[in-house]
C-alpha cells in the first residue's frame, strides 16, 4: 500500500494483511478493504443507472412534459424502483456490514472468498432481474403482485441476489465471532457496529421471507405450481418488502453516528439508551407487513390495528428515541468543543461545509420530517383509507429512502473514499453543494408527491388526464401543479444524483493519495478541537452520566413534536369529513 | 464514541439523563395515544373499513353483478354501452373490477346507504373514488362488501390505482350520485 505501512498480521494461526489507517488509528484488513470497494462501487453504478430512470419516470409523470409511451413507462417505472431499492442500497449496506465489522472491530474479514462469492452471485442475480424487465414482458414493478406474472427469469434474479444477500450476511455474523474469539476489541462492540448487528439480524428475517414467497412464485412462473393466493403473497412479500426497509433505517441511523463520530467527536449521549432503541427494531418489526394491507379485504381490524402500529408503536418509538439522541449527541459533542454560546452556536458553527456532515444532517431532519411523520400518518389504519396506492405513498418513501437513507450513503461516502479507497475527495467546492443539492430536490420530490398524493392522484399511473379512458376524469387544478414541481425537483436532485456520481468516480480515479500527512485533513473541514487531538477517534471522553445541557436539542425535538402532532390531527379531521362507510 | 466499544465496559448500569428520559416516556405515551386513536376510531368514527369479506368464484361475482345490473338498469351512461344502473337505497350493489373497466355505473341517492360489493374477476385493481379519496385494494377470488353512504351530489370517478398492465390507465368507472327520489 502506498500509504501506512504494510503490515503482516498473523492472527489465530490465519494469515491476513493488515494496513493501519493514519487518520482513526484503526487495522484495516485489506482483504475486507477489497470487498467493501467492490460492493461499494457496484452501489454506485446501480445508484446512477436507478436514478436516471427515476428522472425519466418525473418527466413522464409532468403532464406538461410526459416523456416515455406508456409501455415504456412502465417498464422503466419498475426498472427504477428495482435497481435503486434493491441493488443500490443492499450492495452498499453490504459494504457497510464488512466495514462494521472488520474494519471498527481491528479484525480479519471471515472467509473473504465466501464473501466474493455472495458478491458475484448478486451481481449475476442483479443483471439477470434487469435482463428480464428488459425483455419486456416483465413490467410488473418490484412489487410483482400476483397474479400478474413476470417471466421466471425476473424471479430467479431476484432469489440469487438475495442469496448472495444472505451469505454478505453470513460473512459479517463470522466476522463478530472471530472478533470475539482472538479479542480483536475491549469489551462491548461500538455503536455503530450494534446498529450495523441490528441490520443484520433483521435482514436474515428479511430474506427468509423473500425466499419464503420468492421461490414458489418463480415455480409458479415455471408452471410447476397452479396458484399463488394473492393476499398471502402480499403478506408474505411485504415481510421482505417492509423489514427490508428497516435494515436501512439501522444502516443509516449507524451511519449518522460513525459519521458524527468521526467528525466531530460525538460519542451517544448514553449507550444503553441508543442500544436499546436498535434493539426494538428487532423486536417489533416482524408485524410491520401490515402498513401495506389496511386497506385490504380479509383481514380483521384487530389483526390490522395491533401489527400497524407493531405493537403500540414500539419500533416507532426507537426511532423516536435517535430522532432525539442522535441531534444531542452533535450539541454535546459541539459544546465540548467550545460553541457554547446561546441555544443555538452549535448547530450554527458545525462543519455546514463538509459534505459528510452536512448530508448527515439533511439526512436526519428530512427523514424524521418528511419520511417519519409521513409514515406514521400512512400506517394508521383508518387514514389509510385516504392514501393508500395514491402517490402519497411514493411521496412518504422518498422521504425515508432517498433524503434519508440515500443521503445519509452519500454523505458517508466522503469518509470512505479519504478512508478506504484512500484518495482525496477532488473538486471540494462542488462536493460542498452536493448534498444540499440533492438534499433539496429528494426533499421536493417527497413533498410534492405527498401533496398529490393528498389531491387523490394515483400512483404508479401513466396518465392523470385520462386521455385513452372510456370515461375520462380530471384531477383538481393543484394536482397538476405539484406534478410539475415533482419535475423541477426532480431535475434539482438528478443535478445533485449526477454530481455525487461524478466526484465519487473521479476521486477512486484521479484523487490526491491520503497519507500519514494528510490523512486527518482529507476529511474535509471539523471543528479546530477534533483536528489539533490528531486523530478523530481520541476526543470526546465525557460520559453519559454527566448531566447534558443540551437546550437547542430539546427545542427541534420541541419543534418536531409539535409538526408531528399536529399533522396527525388535521389528517383524522381530513378523514371525519370522508362520506362514511363501514 | 460511536466507532469504538463503549468507554464505561458496564454502560448499561449508568444512568440516563433526565431530558433523555423525558423525551423516552413523552414519545411512549404518545404511541400508545396513537394506538388508542385507532381503537376510538371504530367506535365513534364514521369511516371504518369494512371487514365483510366472502371467498367467491369470480365467475360466480360476474353472474350476480350481471343479474342486479340487468334488474336495476336505466339506461346507458352517454354512448359507452355502458349500464347505468340505480338501485333501492339499502340493497345490494355490484361492481365489478376487470382489465380495464369498472362495471357498471352505479347511480345512488344522496345520504342513503348501499351494499356495494366489490371484487375483481382477474388482477388486483385498487379502488380509488375521486375527488372523494376513497382507497381500497380489490382482489380476485374476494368479495368486500361495504356499507357506504354517499354526502353529496355530483359525477364521481372511480380510478384504479393499483398496476394492472398496460391500459392500467385506461381503467375507470363511475358513480352517480343524485338527491334523493330522483333516481331512475
Ligand atoms: C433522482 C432521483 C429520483 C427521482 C427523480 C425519483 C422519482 C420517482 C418517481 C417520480 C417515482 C414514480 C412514482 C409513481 O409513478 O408511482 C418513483 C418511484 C419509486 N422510487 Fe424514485 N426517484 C429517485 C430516486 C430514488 C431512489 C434513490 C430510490 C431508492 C433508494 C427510489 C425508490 C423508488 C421506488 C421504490 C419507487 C416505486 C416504484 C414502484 O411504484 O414500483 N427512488 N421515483
Ligand atoms: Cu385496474
Ligand atoms: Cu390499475
Amino acid at each position: 500500500m502506498a500509504t501506512a505501512a504494510g503490515e503482516l498480521g498473523v492472527i489465530g494461526g490465519i494469515a491476513a494483511k493488515f494496513r493501519s489507517c493514519p487518520a482513526t488509528g484503526l487495522k484495516v484488513d485489506l482483504a475486507a478493504e477489497r470487498l467493501i470497494k467492490a460492493n461499494a462501487v457496484v452501489a454506485v453504478v446501480y445508484l446512477a443507472i436507478g436514478g436516471l430512470l427515476g428522472l425519466l419516470v418525473a418527466l413522464t409523470r409532468w403532464p406538461a412534459i410526459h416523456l416515455l409511451d406508456a409501455d415504456t413507462f412502465y417498464l422503466v417505472l419498475t426498472a427504477h424502483g428495482i435497481n435503486v431499492l434493491l441493488f443500490w442500497i443492499i450492495f452498499f449496506e453490504i459494504a457497510v456490514l464488512y466495514f462494521a465489522s472488520a474494519i471498527l472491530l481491528n479484525c480479519r474479514l471471515a472467509t473473504p472468498w465466501l464473501a466474493w462469492m455472495a458478491f458475484v452471485l448478486m451481481i449475476v442475480g442483479s443483471l439477470l432481474t434487469n435482463w428480464a424487465v428488459l425483455q419486456g414482458d416483465s413490467s410488473v414493478m418490484f412489487t410483482s403482485y400476483v397474479p400478474m406474472q413476470a417471466s421466471p427469469n425476473f424471479y430467479l434474479g431476484l432469489i440469487l441476489f438475495a442469496v448472495g444477500a444472505l451469505i454478505g450476511c453470513g460473512v459479517f455474523f463470522g466476522t463478530l465471532v472471530i472478533a470475539r474469539e482472538e479479542r480483536t476489541y475491549e469489551g462491548s462492540v461500538p455503536l455503530v457496529t450494534f446498529g450495523a448487528i441490528t441490520a443484520a439480524i433483521i435482514a436474515v428475517f428479511t430474506i427468509a421471507s423473500g425466499a419464503i414467497i420468492l421461490i414458489p412464485t418463480w415455480l409458479w412462473s415455471l408452471g410447476y405450481i397452479a396458484n399463488i393466493d394473492t393476499l398471502m403473497y402480499k403478506l408474505v412479500w411485504w415481510g421482505m418488502g417492509h423489514s427490508s426497509q428497516q435494515i436501512n433505517v439501522s444502516a443509516q441511523v449507524a451511519i449518522w453516528y460513525a459519521i458524527i463520530g468521526l467528525l466531530l467527536g460525538a460519542k451517544p449521549l448514553s449507550e444503553k439508551v441508543s442500544r436499546t432503541a436498535f434493539f426494538l427494531y428487532i423486536l417489533f418489526l416482524q408485524l410491520a407487513s401490515a402498513h401495506h394491507l389496511l386497506v385490504e379485504p380479509g383481514l380483521s381490524a384487530e389483526w390490522k390495528v395491533f401489527n400497524t402500529s407493531y405493537a403500540l408503536y414500539l419500533a416507532v418509538l426507537g426511532s423516536l428515541i435517535h430522532g432525539m439522541t442522535v441531534p444531542g449527541a452533535i450539541e454535546a459533542a459541539q459544546r465540548k468543543n467550545g460553541y457554547v454560546n446561546g441555544m443555538f452556536e452549535w448547530l450554527r458553527k458545525a462543519p455546514w461545509d463538509n459534505p459528510a456532515f452536512a448530508g448527515m444532517f439533511l439526512s436526519l431532519v428530512l427523514f424524521g420530517f418528511l419520511g417519519g411523520i409521513s409514515g406514521v400518518v400512512l400506517g394508521s389504519e383508518q387514514l389509510n383509507i385516504m392514501m393508500h396506492n395514491t402517490l402519497y405513498v411514493p411521496g412518504h418513501f422518498h422521504g425515508t429512502v432517498v433524503a434519508g437513507t440515500t443521503l445519509a450513503f452519500m454523505a458517508l461516502t466522503y469518509l470512505v473514499l479519504p478512508l478506504i479507497f484512500q484518495r482525496q475527495v477532488i473538486w471540494p467546492k462542488l462536493a460542498k453543494w452536493q448534498p444540499y443539492l440533492f438534499g433539496i430536490g429528494a426533499g421536493g420530490i417527497s413533498l410534492f408527491m405527498m401533496g398529490a398524493g393528498t389531491l387523490g392522484v394515483s400512483r404508479r399511473h401513466w396518465d392523470i388526464t385520462f386521455s385513452d379512458a372510456l370515461l375520462s376524469f380530471d384531477y383538481p387544478p393543484a394536482a397538476f401543479l405539484m406534478m410539475g414541481l415533482n419535475g423541477i425537483f426532480a431535475i434539482l436532485a438528478s443535478i445533485g444524483g449526477i454530481l455525487y456520481i461524478l466526484i465519487t468516480v473521479g476521486t477512486v480515479l484521479w484523487g490526491k493519495k491520503v497519507d500519514a500527512s494528510n490523512a486527518l485533513e482529507s476529511l474535509g473541514p471539523m471543528p479546530a478541537r477534533v483536528l489539533q487531538s490528531g486523530s478523530s477517534a481520541n476526543v470526546a471522553k465525557h460520559g453519559s452520566a454527566e448531566a447534558h445541557h443540551l437546550p437547542g436539542t430539546y427545542v427541534i425535538v420541541g419543534v418536531f413534536f409539535v409538526s408531528f402532532v399536529l399533522y396527525y390531527f388535521v389528517n383524522w379531521k381530513y378523514l371525519s369529513e370522508l362520506w362514511p362507510m363501514s | 464514541m460511536a466507532l469504538r466499544p463503549p468507554e464505561v465496559r458496564v454502560w448499561w448500569n449508568e444512568p440516563i439523563a433526565r431530558g433523555e428520559l423525558l423525551w423516552i416516556v413523552i414519545a411512549f405515551l404518545w404511541g400508545l395515544f396513537m394506538f388508542g386513536m385507532m381503537i376510538y376510531w371504530h367506535l365513534e368514527g364514521k369511516q371504518n373499513l369494512s371487514t365483510e369479506v366472502y371467498r367467491i368464484d369470480p365467475e360466480v361475482f360476474a353472474q350476480r353483478a350481471e343479474e342486479t345490473t340487468e334488474k336495476y338498469k336505466i339506461g346507458e351512461e352517454g354512448d359507452t354501452g355502458i349500464p347505468i344502473v340505480a338501485p333501492p337505497p339499502g340493497s345490494d350493489v355490484y361492481m365489478v373490477a376487470r382489465l380495464w373497466e369498472w362495471w357498471p355505473v352505479l347511480q345512488l341517492e344522496k345520504g342513503q346507504s348501499y351494499r356495494l360489493h366489490i371484487s375483481s374477476v382477474d388482477w388486483q385493481h385498487g379502488f380509488s373514488l375521486q375527488p372523494v379519496n376513497i382507497n381500497l385494494q380489490v382482489h380476485p377470488g374476494l368479495e368486500h362488501i361495504i356499507t357506504i353512504t354517499p354526502q353529496e351530489t355530483g359525477v364521481f370517478t372511480v380510478v384504479c390505482n393499483e398496476y394492472c398492465g398496460l391500459g392500467h390507465h385506461t381503467m375507470t368507472g363511475r358513480i352517480r350520485v343524485v338527491e334523493p327520489g330522483q333516481g331512475g
